[in-house]
């Protein structure tokens, strides 16, 4: 049953990675129709260099990433904090808010936005793609931040405010040094989810003002060319980056020696 | 505390959906002229004014239907594996490799099936090695096509939820139900299935529901044939700029969502509650 399960495994693993390593190999090899056999080559990769369009992209990428990832933090964690530190009424439906974002098909909140934002005057643009990406990104912050809450001995602040700290001074010298693993996994959380979405920004996206994804999405409509699987690839790479860390800093698969 | 986190959630989801609301009642765009509002219900007659629709919404079901199926049948037996034939090391390296496309973009990956599946890629060039001469697989813009990307995203969601469910089965249950005589087909139906279930459930919901709203998988998976919900909708908001009419069929979708997580909201609250 063992050697079943671990081949079966293994099946499961060779699909879902399978396509990417083809992807990716593609993006290094001399045939710009995909032909066999492999020639290895990174004339694909030095060709980006010249690509003005795709280099704004990946500009327009990180800047709003990285916007989203510090908004995103800093008000997804006081509410985490709110959330988890005190009790009030209402808590049940706050934490329901939450859900939305998340749960609702991204081609529905992203087009709702388009719609407000078109309407009120906001417009589409870098702007408002933060707008969006941040609204996506507070309830996974507020998950990690809770989680790490959750974890944290509340009777450490209890003692210093005991030993006569003022809560200010609790959050700074005990809360939030303890609490820092979490904070760094949730920025990292929220700029991956900024970096990768699509959705929302193919929709908020001014005529000429692209993220990466939407720029790859437009280049695959005109057609495949070994350019796309070399940007692909530094977009993995940079996910696949983040994630590491992500998973060294919450320690996510070593949940059950815990 | 809670106000700018609520404040931004308001603003930038909630007014939004409030206003696609209004906007799916409107005859024509409001933009640009200054013509009073005038209002009508009929973009939500749309599935009986345009035909065509009813069979799109049905693609898109069928969609739902078997990716959440395949997806279920491959992702149970795989979290299974999961909790019953791997540990320590092993376990801890297939769970990260599991939940890592998470992380990686879905244009991506959506875009790395078309490298195998076109005609003369090299699923082709596989098929080929075995047998010299078959005709050409060439799966890309078809059904199934989009079906296998749709899989390949959505695949790792019911791995982990089954995961989550299987990963808790106290191994003295099925130590006991074997001693008793069961063979495992009927430890499988009696003892797994039921407590697999809540794994199960909240798998499907988390897959079926961005299913029938995905756009980007049938429009380049599937080409001419991949015309679904998803893409009609894309296509009222980018192409045919009827915003009103995108409005009322992205409502009647976000209807049918809703209708879903209500249905099962008990075994979710279980799930959250956990």
């Amino acid at each position: 049953m063992t050697a079943l399960g671990r081949g079966f495994l293994a099946l499961v693993l060779l699909f879902l990675y399978a396509p990417i390593a083809v992807m990716v190999l593609m993006g290094f090899n001399a045939s710009d129709l995909y032909a066999l056999p492999f020639s290895p080559t990174l004339h694909w990769f030095s060709e980006l260099a010249g690509n003005d369009r795709l280099i704004a992209a990946t500009r327009n990428s990180v800047l709003v990433a990285l916007v989203t990832a510090g908004a995103a933090t800093v008000l997804g964690t006081m509410a985490a904090l709110a959330l988890s530190r005190r009790s009030f009424r209402g808590k049940p439906l706050l934490r329901l808010l939450l859900l939305p974002p998340i749960a609702i098909p991204w081609l529905i909140t992203g087009t709702a936005m388009l719609v407000f934002f078109f309407w009120t005057g906001i417009g589409r643009g870098l702007h408002a793609m933060i707008l969006g990406h941040v609204a996506l990104a507070i309830p996974y912050v507020v998950l990690v931040v809770g989680t790490g809450l959750a974890a944290l001995r509340a009777d450490l602040e209890e003692v210093a405010m005991s030993l006569g700290s003022t809560p200010l001074h609790v959050f700074w010298a005990v809360t939030l040094p303890l609490l820092a693993p979490s904070l760094i996994a949730a920025a990292l959380f929220a700029f991956a989810v900024s970096l990768d979405q699509f959705v929302v920004s193919y929709f908020l996206a001014a005529p000429g003002v692209a993220t990466l994804p939407v720029e790859i999405y437009s280049a695959i409509r005109k057609g495949f060319t070994p350019e796309i699987n070399a940007v692909s690839t530094i977009l993995l790479g940079a996910s696949v980056g983040l994630f590491l860390v992500f998973a060294a800093l919450t320690r996510i698969g070593t949940v059950e020696r815990r | 505390m809670l106000l700018p986190a609520y404040g931004w959630l308001l603003v930038s989801v909630f007014l939004p959906l409030g206003a696609m609301l209004v906007f799916s009642f409107l005859k024509t765009n409001p933009f640009g002229s200054k013509a009073p509002l005038v209002f009508t219900t009929n973009n939500y007659l749309a599935f009986v004014t345009r035909p065509y629709l009813v069979g799109v919404a049905w693609t898109s079901l069928r969609l739902g239907f078997w990716t959440t199926g395949i997806c279920a049948a491959v992702g149970l037996p795989a979290a299974l594996a999961i909790a019953r034939a791997t540990r320590g090391r092993v376990r801890q390296t297939v769970f990260l490799l599991t939940i890592l496309p998470f992380w990686t973009n879905g244009l991506v990956r959506v875009f790395s099936w078309t490298m195998l599946l076109r005609q003369g890629g090299i699923l082709d060039d596989l098929v080929h090695l075995a047998a010299p001469g078959a005709a050409s697989a060439g799966l890309l813009y078809s059904f199934p096509a989009v079906v296998i990307g749709l899989v390949h995203a959505y695949l790792p969601y019911m791995i982990l939820t089954c995961y989550l469910a299987v990963a808790s089965i106290d191994d003295a249950l099925i130590d006991a139900a074997r001693s008793l005589g069961a063979r495992l087909p009927t430890v499988f139906a009696t003892v797994v299935l039921p407590l697999a279930l809540p794994g199960l459930v909240s798998g499907s919901i988390l897959i079926f529901v961005p299913v029938i709203g995905s756009f980007m998988e049938p429009r380049i998976l599937g080409g001419r044939i991949g015309v679904t919900m998803g893409t009609v909708i894309e296509d009222q908001f980018t192409q045919a700029y009827n915003w009103p009419l995108g409005s009322a069929l992205s409502f009647s979708m976000l209807g049918v969502v809703l209708a879903i997580f209500a249905a099962c909201s008990g075994v979710l609250r279980e799930r959250l509650a956990a």
